[in-house]
């Protein structure tokens, strides 16, 4: 039975009120450090390690923004174990991620409490700059998305985030629920064991469930679901071919921001990087006289084709590849088209479940009798 | 005008389909010279940038041939190929290249008429649908 806490707060006091319940977790000893999105000294939002109950102040878990994957930094937090206990507030994408990490062993959960937030989703790294200047906050961003408006006078959520069907986090301990909430306040719900105990332990008080969550967050799941559907069909309509695949990622300068931005894309060493890329002079000149010509840099075309195959079955749509594009090629709709794909034929859906066994992790001897349509 | 002739790269399993390749000449057995063949220890080494460069420096049509399920060499190799190359197709298939294109099949090393077949019907179908699409790119698909 999943239980909750009411954060009742007045206006502009939603990151104090929710400072208290984190100051509880490391005062009380429910954990030994908490990582949460933090407003930083000076200027913007980033995902801070606090170990010290003095320190949580400057707490901001509904910001919207996510400058990089959260996943990545779980990764580099737990994949090798400090041994201290951490909660981590992370947005669904992020803890769906965290998910497919786990599976891959770079992500360790065992001294871990996921804290998963209600996201309507978030700017870009230099929107959210200009929305803070506007004199944006998270409490007015919740506010206004839960009214469906999370355009500003001159930015928009993500396009990732606009067709993200996951706006609410599973596989966690706790939840900090925003969406059906009613102005002036959010809720902080325990889903395990593990959370129920570590929210008792916080201190946090005060009952009520949020009643219109479940409905809100089916009508949200079913709006972008539906825009999801759409972006599809009208990315598999445009982009149907090789050739406009190239014309797509002509602006592509091989920098392979997309893959070090990429949450999923596992490998410690990209084989983009390695040896087997670096080639000689000769060889170049080899290819140049095949066609007479050589584009440079190349395996443009060759490198996307690889990170779907890569990567696509674990693809979460976070949307951080279009963020960290230098070029604007915008590969993210590229990358959930495959995906969802890929992920379809393998009956797998990225982050859904623990147990899900990854699909190239497994074999069958009576499986996928269609692929050779032979049988003895 | 001279009848198009699909090229295709054929990566071949050295225990059974690259020894069917010999047994089907040893016995005579003549089949469309289409194929290249690259000899592979094991499907399960097939990298799935293997057939993509393939691809994209213009082959027709690219053909893995291994072990039948349980008698791979190196026990399931042939198993993680299949699934490799399912996870593949869906990828290649949203911009053109298709199962007709890309085809993995079981040739135990004793059969050496069915990789005459195989050769011959997949040479049939690729003459068929054409050129690969990736082709007429030239040199914008390296």
């Amino acid at each position: 039975m999943a239980k909750f806490v009411k954060v009742s707060f007045q206006k502009d006091g939603m990151n104090k009120e929710l400072s208290k319940f984190f100051k509880g977790l490391l005062a009380n000893g429910a954990v030994d450090a908490v990582l949460t999105p933090m407003a930083q000294a000076r200027k913007g939002v980033r995902l801070s390690l606090v170990t010290s109950p003095d320190h949580t102040a400057q707490v901001d878990p509904f910001a919207p923004v996510a400058a990089v994957s959260g996943a990545k930094i779980a990764s580099s937090l737990t994949a090798r174990p400090s041994g201290r206990k951490i909660a981590m507030v992370l947005r669904p994408c992020e803890i769906r991620a965290v998910v497919e990490l786990s599976k891959l062993n770079q992500v360790n959960l065992e001294d871990t409490l996921l804290i998963g937030m209600d996201c309507f989703g978030r700017y870009e790294n230099t929107d959210f700059a200009k929305f803070q200047e506007q004199g944006g906050t998270s409490e007015s961003f919740l506010e206004n998305a839960q009214a469906g408006k999370t355009a500003t006078a001159d930015c928009d959520i993500t396009g990732a985030c606009k067709i993200c069907e996951f706006p609410a986090a599973d596989n966690v301990d706790m939840k900090l629920c925003a969406i059906g909430a009613e102005n002036g306040a959010v809720y902080i719900e325990a889903v395990t064991e593990k959370g129920e105990q570590a929210l008792e332990k916080s201190g946090a008080k005060g009952g009520g469930a949020p009643a219109g969550r479940d409905e809100a967050v089916k009508k949200l799941v079913a709006a972008r679901t539906e825009a999801r559907d759409k972006k599809f069909a009208e990315f598999r309509e445009t982009i149907n071919s090789f050739e406009v695949l190239a014309d797509k990622l002509a602006p592509c300068v091989n920098c392979y921001n997309c893959r070090v931005a990429c949450p999923v894309c596992y490998c410690k060493e990209c084989v983009f990087v390695t040896d087997t890329f670096r080639h000689n002079g000769e060889q170049f000149m080899m290819w140049a006289d095949q066609g007479g010509m050589l584009k440079l840099p190349n395996d443009t075309l060759f490198f996307h084709l690889t990170r779907m195959t890569h990567m696509s079955l674990y693809c979460v749509g976070c949307g951080q590849c279009t963020s960290a594009c230098p070029n604007g090629v915008d590969p993210m709709p590229m990358f959930r088209a495959c995906a969802d794909k890929t992920q379809a034929r393998f009956n797998y859906q990225a982050g859904r479940s623990l147990s899900d066994e990854l699909p190239l992790a497994g074999f069958k001897a009576d499986e996928l009798v269609e692929v050779t349509g032979q049988v003895k | 005008m001279s009848e198009f002739e699909p090229q295709i790269v054929a990566f071949f399993c050295n225990w059974c389909t690259f020894t069917a390749a010999d047994l089907a000449g040893t016995s005579r057995l003549s089949y469309p010279p289409n194929l290249k063949i690259v000899r592979v220890m094991c499907t399960g080494m097939v990298d799935p940038k293997f057939v993509i460069k393939a691809f994209l420096n213009g082959a027709d049509g690219v053909l893995i041939g291994g072990c039948w399920p349980g008698d791979c060499h190196y026990i399931n190799g042939n198993l993680k190929a299949r699934r490799r190359v399912a996870n593949l197709t869906e990828v290649l298939k949203q911009y053109g290249i298709g199962e007709d294109r890309f085809w993995l099949r079981w040739i135990a090393a004793s059969e050496g008429t069915m990789l005459k077949e195989v050769a011959i019907n997949m040479t049939e179908k690729l003459k068929q649908l054409g050129p690969s699409p990736l082709r007429n790119m030239g040199q914008m698909a390296i």
